[in-house]
């Protein structure tokens, strides 16, 4: 039974991979959601149907057919372009992955956030001779991510669990290092996976209520 | 020549024309009512002098200067406008204060802005920031708000919101300030607080538009009354002359409408 510690130091190290995938996804597309809500909202059409296309695209297809695309697909048309060797490879070719697939989700509720915000917000701004930009950091910002705390918190939740996706280009991330296990019989390590990804998510939802209540000393 | 002169305005929203060849002029210290019933183009002309809608045709001067000819788009791009707009205040309906900041915020935020772009910003950045400050609390108290400077807007009437909006606009001192409709969104008895912080300052001769619904304190506190209808200004003239003596049969409708709704 003297097994069971290095079995769960082993889930732990490839549960740090799930870690390392969600922060650095949230790091960029967090960030890129913004500029894609920007390129949907543009007044110049032919940008906006093409943002507009584009995330279709990606909400419209699976994120785990979308990583066997991205891994696979230079490679089988015979682009110049090829991923890095070995796991440092399929781990960066994972993260371009889910930081594509998330910045479209996030760019729809940044744009749903944005266009909620009155005209007169704006119009306020205005007379009051602020430039484009201060009106969007200075007084608009922070309304939006008042209003958009709790989808982008589903949305982060969901990536928790979705990081598991990444083992179908062979990333050995906690639910793969489990079913090895599995595969020789042996079950409780399965089972021990979903009490990391709780525990986590766990973590996170506290973090987002404590953000919830940090925003709540105004209204909009 | 006068302080605000407005020339031959006219605006249109697709095939609707709401201003029709809109005339008139402003002195300093003067105070303008404009009247009329819903549609009739009053906030739109507000707009226009706000740089919120922009007028087809015509010109704005203020001072002698035009700030505005729709003959001349050169002098129409965002950097000139924002300058330009500066001139005027407004004063909304529905007071569009910023819900994240507190009450003192609302006012020094615009001027603290400025400022920055201020070439002896860098070195005297805490004197100027604390004049700014000082000159807000000055006008919060001018407006009877000395108490709820670090208040945030939902927690204050809306009553009170609207006398922050107009401390907000006094702040960056615009030449010629502009009310639209001022206490439309108020609970009547919260409107009284809102008239007397405007008649306070009309009575230090603080250039101002009115449009308003309030025709007892349009005819109180306006040097000239302005009454529009289907997007022309179909009759001005002081308040004697306009709600006394009114020339024009629109006028009279109007006002008996207005007279009979309120008996």
């Amino acid at each position: 039974m003297n097994e069971v510690p290095v079995i769960i130091s082993r889930l732990t190290e490839s549960f740090l991979l799930n870690c390392r995938i969600f922060a650095l996804t949230l790091v960029f597309s967090l960030p890129l959601g913004l500029v894609i809500a920007f390129g949907s909202m543009s007044r110049f059409r032919p940008l906006r149907w093409l943002v507009r296309t584009f995330v279709w695209v990606i909400r419209g297809t699976p994120l785990m057919l979308q990583l066997i695309v991205i891994y696979f697909g230079p490679g089988l048309m015979n682009m110049s372009f090829s991923w890095p060797g070995g796991s440092s490879g399929r781990f960066v070719a994972a993260n371009v992955a889910f930081i594509i697939n998330y910045a479209c989700y996030f760019s729809e509720i940044y744009r749903g956030g944005i266009e909620s915000i009155p005209r007169g917000q704006y119009e306020a701004g205005m007379v009051l001779g602020m430039t484009k930009s201060q009106i969007f950091f200075k007084v608009i910002l922070l309304q939006v991510i008042k209003r958009i705390l709790p989808p982008v918190g589903n949305e982060v939740i969901t990536l928790v669990k979705d990081t598991a996706l990444a083992r179908i280009i062979a990333n050995k991330e906690i639910i793969m290092m489990a079913g090895e296990y599995t595969n020789k019989g042996l079950i409780w390590p399965l089972f021990a996976t979903g009490i990391y990804f709780l525990v986590f998510v766990g973590v996170l939802t506290i973090v987002l209520d404590w953000l919830e209540k940090k925003l709540s000393y105004f209204r909009a | 020549m006068s302080f605000l002169e407005v020339k031959s305005i006219e605006k249109s929203f697709g095939n609707l024309k709401v201003l029709k060849n809109i005339d008139f002029s402003l002195e300093k210290g003067e105070v303008i009512a404009i009247i009329g019933s819903s549609g009739s183009g009053k906030t739109t002309l507000l707009r226009c002098l706000n740089f919120l809608e922009r007028p087809d045709s015509g010109s704005i001067i203020v001072n002698g200067k035009v700030i505005f000819d729709a003959a001349d788009p050169t002098a129409q791009r965002d950097s000139d406008v924002r300058r330009k707009r500066l001139h005027f205040g407004l004063v909304f309906q529905n007071f569009n204060l910023f819900p994240q900041y507190t009450v003192l915020q609302n006012v020094t935020l615009a001027a603290e802005l400025l400022a920055k772009e201020r070439a002896d910003f860098k070195q005297n950045r805490r004197a100027i920031l604390q004049e700014i400050q000082e000159h807000g609390k000055k006008l919060l108290a001018q407006v009877g708000l000395s108490d709820k400077l670090d208040c945030y807007p939902h927690e204050i009437s809306g009553g009170q919101q609207q006398r922050v909006a107009i401390a907000r606009a006094l702040a960056l001192e615009p030449d010629i300030l502009c009310f639209d409709e001022p206490t439309s969104a108020l609970d009547p008895e919260l409107t009284g607080e809102v008239l007397k912080v405007i008649r306070k300052l009309a009575e230090r001769n603080t250039t101002m538009i009115i449009v308003t619904h309030e025709m007892d304190f349009a005819r109180d506190v306006a040097d000239r009354v302005i009454f529009m209808d289907d997007g022309v200004i179909v009759e001005q003239g002081s308040p004697e002359e306009v709600f006394e003596n009114p020339r024009e049969e629109r006028t009279k409708q109007f006002l008996m409408r207005y007279n009979k709704d309120f008996e």
